[in-house]
């Protein structure tokens, strides 16, 4: 049974679609997984093996009555802790919200019940989704898979340990600076940022609003497909939901074609602060997308030097204001309630106690960009970066149709490593923040180790709004040509755990 | 608070000029919130119309409600404002406890509607004009209710209960552009710039605008500048006043309380004040050290508004008769002099004499009850004239019964005064108290006979042709009668039998 958790999401559904295996055998092999390994990688803070059981025994339950099942029903998943799940604890790796249990599921948790996905349990994350590394959880850092003693990267570092370490074969992240890709790119995973607006964001709990976006994780390109096209879609109750339909992504990932593509190289995404075997990487899948046919090409994109800067600016500012309900009044921690200090007094010590120093640090400086007197030379500048950047993506998009990129300038860094400089944290994100800047969309999946460290190295692929399904047909050549050139997937060559 | 002796009305307005602004905010009656679909009945039990949005849980995100943004932009319109072709909502940011998300869904420096104005008429019958600044959606927040303590403020209470189930009830917040050059007469511009925005709201049909449900209500600004200056004085912003009089005694009360302190020398602090029903004062609530920061900033959960303009026009050509345009109307067709409407206007009398007249009565008949008997009663008791325990319908049937000659004058007011004591239907009043008019002749005929007996000479005189004299005897008819007899037919009675 243990082949049962290295399967594919799609070769997953297939068996249990075609009656090989149950759904309860699948999903009770991967409570087995996290059983025997997550006490050493921690990607989990909440199994939930009753849910999961109970949802497994449902997919089989419909299948034994002749219903047909959808191409994710049966395939366990990994869902980070962001999101809502009626009955189920929700903490976004915060203190603050230590023993909530949502009373209703997210858009995205409800789509994936629907699709009869098995939902194993709540992944680790960077406190309110505010860190590169997941050191900032108030629940313990989570370890790199490739490399316990370095960084699965962040915020989502837990949903992508889950899938190298194989608790999951899908999981589950967001993506306001990088989330996403950034953790995909440093355990040798696939992680996808759809377009903002594509994947409802209600039932997410909010860090940046304007920059927040769910999207799917998984080991390989088709299963990341898979999930993308189960949990995408316009919502009614994200008013910031796209009303179009969800470009053909599965579709894209089985072509295995990018002839006559155009790709362009960023040139503002190299230099100083760059990891040579990551470089060295990043040219080697330039190469191959020549080689594969497509006509690579350089681009500038000057805006983009400004992007962190402007991130820091703007995701503050709304995080400031989004995590102002923590109050202790309606859910929650509640700290120094003894009946003698007044309402104010208790929000104070509780936001005192229940956010960690990062959470802290972002939401003073929101509250500082936003006051009166700064608001213009702070929040208004930002804005006007954001423009200029996605100006920058229009002019290249016009002469290119995707975008290429190291997904980060390193490798995994061991924990510790840079937890007391901010500003070298903030720098694991300089390639994947200005697509969520731009609202568009962008792919990490791994393009080989570097030399140096023998660590996986992220290739970024970055299309317009609402093209995602350009990513797929990029990633999916890509892979295809790694994979056959490695003779097995990069994941094979991880450690043992 | 120590007493003072304040600077009297007259002293005050001699030395300064009173700057107004009002802002008025109205609870929208929509079926469902302004961004969640949770019910906006009033009384239910606390905390049971809530869901995620309006609870503000983690995850949670708003969604317009259409009918909100549809009744602003009616609400503009009738203001005779623009109405803005794109717009967005705001972060109103600030932590109080019954704000469940520690920020306000409001809207900043893009409101819906801006730059219009509200005519008013003042008791005398002239118009001024109230210039208005914007007007702009929100969302209301839940109630929190201090046990304990004295005051019945947060301040010293034991404990306080929080019910959202008004948080996230769409606000519509009118503010007023500086209202200058009322001078002594500021008060009364305040209170009927909010009696006739009041009537504005309710003929919309977008509230009930009911003042004592909190359906509607007003902070009133205010500052003092001296007489001939140009600079705007500091101003104090007396909260939540919640009736018509009390906007008009806020303004008085706030108008001599400056003009007290700048008299002594003193600075008025920019500070918040209550007003007090009971002895028509204020008191210094919050004061505002430096502005309050609210970190104002675009929501980023929601989308821009931008009404088409088609739908705008629509909107203006399908709007009701302005109160107004109608009153204009009503004149003409009642017939009335300017003071005569000016009149059933400050008796409040304009709805009840339209139902009355809808129920049948003619339009002079049923102004004559409205403003006479039953406008005397509602000054007397101090209600307003629409609460009497009258219905128009019951006025109108009155007026019938005096119309068929069933009733005269005086026995009519006897029967509103039976409805007005709960005795029942103008016609049960009749039968209980033997009011009705009595012509029957047999029963007359005695009572002539009486009369004649009484008064011989005044019967030789009309027997002699001084007709003129009948007057006297009809008189001693109807007081033997108790004023029930039908007046033209005992002249006519007398008349026959004296042969004249
Ligand atoms: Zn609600």
């Amino acid at each position: 049974m243990t082949e049962l958790i290295k399967y594919t999401a799609a070769q997953t559904a297939a068996a249990v679609a075609a009656g090989e295996v149950s759904a309860v055998e699948v999903a009770q092999a991967h409570l087995d997984r996290i059983e025997a390994v997550d006490k050493k990688v921690n990607a989990f803070l909440h199994v939930d093996t009753e849910g999961a059981l109970k949802a497994a025994r449902a997919v089989d339950d419909r299948r034994a009555r002749g219903e047909e099942l959808g191409p994710l029903a049966g395939v366990p998943l990994a869902l980070k802790d962001v999101f809502t799940t009626e009955g189920v604890p929700t903490t976004c790796g915060s203190k603050i919200l230590e023993g909530w249990i949502p009373p209703y599921d997210a858009t995205l948790t409800a789509r994936l019940k629907d699709a009869g996905v098995v939902i194993l349990g709540k992944t680790n994350m960077d406190e309110f989704a505010m860190g590169s590394s997941t050191e900032n959880s108030a629940y313990g850092p989570t370890g790199n898979p490739w490399d316990l003693a370095r960084i699965p990267g962040g915020s989502g570092g837990g949903s992508a340990a889950a899938l190298a370490a194989y608790e999951a074969p899908l999981a589950i992240g967001t993506d306001t600076g990088g989330s996403i890709r950034q953790p995909g790119a440093v355990t040798g995973t696939v992680g996808v940022k759809p377009t903002y607006g594509s994947v409802s964001r209600f039932g997410l709990v909010a860090f940046s609003s304007s920059l927040d976006q769910g999207g799917p994780c998984a080991r390989t390109v088709l299963d990341a497909a898979l999930l993308h096209e189960a949990i995408a879609g316009h919502d009614p109750l994200d008013s910031t939901s796209i009303d179009a339909p969800v470009p053909a992504v599965v579709e894209a990932a089985r072509m295995r074609d990018i002839r006559g593509m155009r790709i362009g190289v960023v040139k503002e995404f190299a230099g100083e602060g760059y990891q040579a075997g990551v470089m060295q990487r990043f040219n080697e899948s330039v190469e191959l997308l020549r080689e594969l046919g497509a006509e690579v090409v350089e681009v500038s994109c000057p805006s983009f030097t400004l992007a962190l800067p402007a991130y820091y600016l703007i995701a503050p500012s709304e995080a400031s204001s989004n995590l102002a309900r923590f109050d202790a009044m309606r859910y929650g921690l509640r700290v120094g309630d003894d009946g003698s200090r007044s309402a104010e007094e208790v929000t104070a010590l509780t936001r005192e106690a229940g956010f960690g120093p990062e959470v802290k640090r972002r939401i003073m400086l929101g509250t500082y960009a936003l006051s009166s007197g700064y608001y213009d030379a702070y929040y208004g500048s930002a804005q006007k970066v954001r423009t200029l950047i996605s100006r920058d993506f229009d002019a290249a998009f016009a002469g290119v149709d995707v975008l290429v990129s190291p997904t980060t300038p390193t490798t995994a860094f061991p924990i510790g490593e840079r937890a007391d400089d901010p500003m070298a944290m903030y720098l694991a994100d300089l390639c994947t923040i200005p697509s969520n800047l731009a609202g568009n969309a962008a792919m990490s999946l791994p393009c080989g180790l570097a030399p140096e460290d023998n660590l996986p190295v992220g290739l970024q692929i970055i299309a317009p709004a609402m093209a995602d399904d350009r990513l797929y047909r990029v990633g999916g050549a890509v892979e295809a040509a790694l994979n056959e050139k490695w003779g097995h997937p990069l994941l094979e060559e991880a450690p043992a755990l | 608070m120590s007493v003072i002796s304040l600077v009297s009305y007259e002293d005050a307005l001699a030395s300064y000029d009173p700057v107004m602004g009002l802002e008025v905010h109205v609870e929208l009656g929509t079926r469902t919130k302004m961004f969640c679909g949770c019910s906006t009945e009033l009384g239910a039990e606390p905390n049971t119309q809530t869901c995620p949005t309006c609870l503000g849980l983690p995850g949670s995100l708003p969604v317009v409600n259409r009918i909100g943004v549809e009744s602003a932009i009616r609400i503009g319109l009738a203001l005779n404002c623009e109405i803005a072709e794109w717009c967005r909502f705001a972060r109103k940011n600030y932590f109080y406890p019954d704000m469940p998300k520690n920020f306000q869904t409001s809207q900043y420096d893009e409101p819906i509607a801006f730059n219009g104005y509200l005519d008013v008429q003042l008791e005398d019958g002239e118009v001024f004009r109230v210039e208005i600044e914007r007007a702009h959606m929100e969302e209301d927040t839940g109630k929190s209710t201090h046990v304990g303590g004295a005051t019945g403020r947060i301040h010293g209470a034991e404990y306080s209960l929080l019910d959202y189930n008004r948080a996230g009830i769409p606000l519509i917040e009118i503010v007023t552009k500086p209202i200058v050059g009322a001078g002594a007469r500021a008060p009364e511009v305040a209170k009927a710039y909010v009696t006739e925005l009041r009537e504005l709201i309710r003929t919309l049909g977008v509230s009930e605008a009911r003042m004592d449900k909190g359906q509607m209500r007003c902070d009133v600004n205010l500052s003092l500048r001296p007489i001939g200056r140009e600079k705007f004085g500091t101003r104090s912003e007396t909260k939540n006043v919640n009736s018509l009089r009390s906007v008009e005694r806020a303004a008085r009360f706030e108008i001599q309380r400056h003009a007290t302190v700048l008299a002594d020398g003193g600075t008025i602090v920019q500070e918040t004040r209550h007003f007090h029903e009971d002895n028509g004062t204020t008191t210094s609530g919050r004061i505002k050290e430096e502005a309050e920061d609210y970190r104002y900033f675009p929501e980023p959960d929601l989308v821009p508004i931008a009404p088409s303009r088609e739908w705008v026009e629509e909107l203006r050509a399908a709007l009701p008769e302005l109160p107004r345009v109608r009153r204009a109307r009503l004149q003409a067709e009642w017939g009335l002099s300017d003071k005569d409407m000016q009149a059933v206007l400050n008796a409040g009398a304009v709805e009840p004499i339209l139902e009355t007249v809808a129920a049948g009565a003619p339009a002079d008949q049923a102004r004559k009850w409205w403003l006479g008997e039953l406008a005397r009663r509602a000054n007397e008791t101090g209600t307003e004239l629409a609460d009497q325990p009258i219905t128009p319908a019951q006025v109108a049937r009155v007026c019938a019964l005096v119309a068929e000659g069933k009733l005269n004058d005086k026995l009519a007011r006897q029967v509103i005064e039976g409805v007005l004591a709960g005795e029942g239907e103008p016609d049960e009043v009749v039968e209980k108290r033997g009011l009705a008019v009595v012509s029957d002749d047999s029963a007359l005929g005695a009572a002539v006979d009486q009369a004649i007996a009484d008064n011989p000479d005044v019967a030789a005189k009309i027997r002699d042709g001084k007709v003129q004299a009948v007057g006297a005897l009809v008189g001693a008819v109807m007081k033997a009668t108790r004023g029930q007899a039908d007046a033209a037919r005992v002249k006519d009675l007398i008349l026959e039998r004296l042969g004249a």
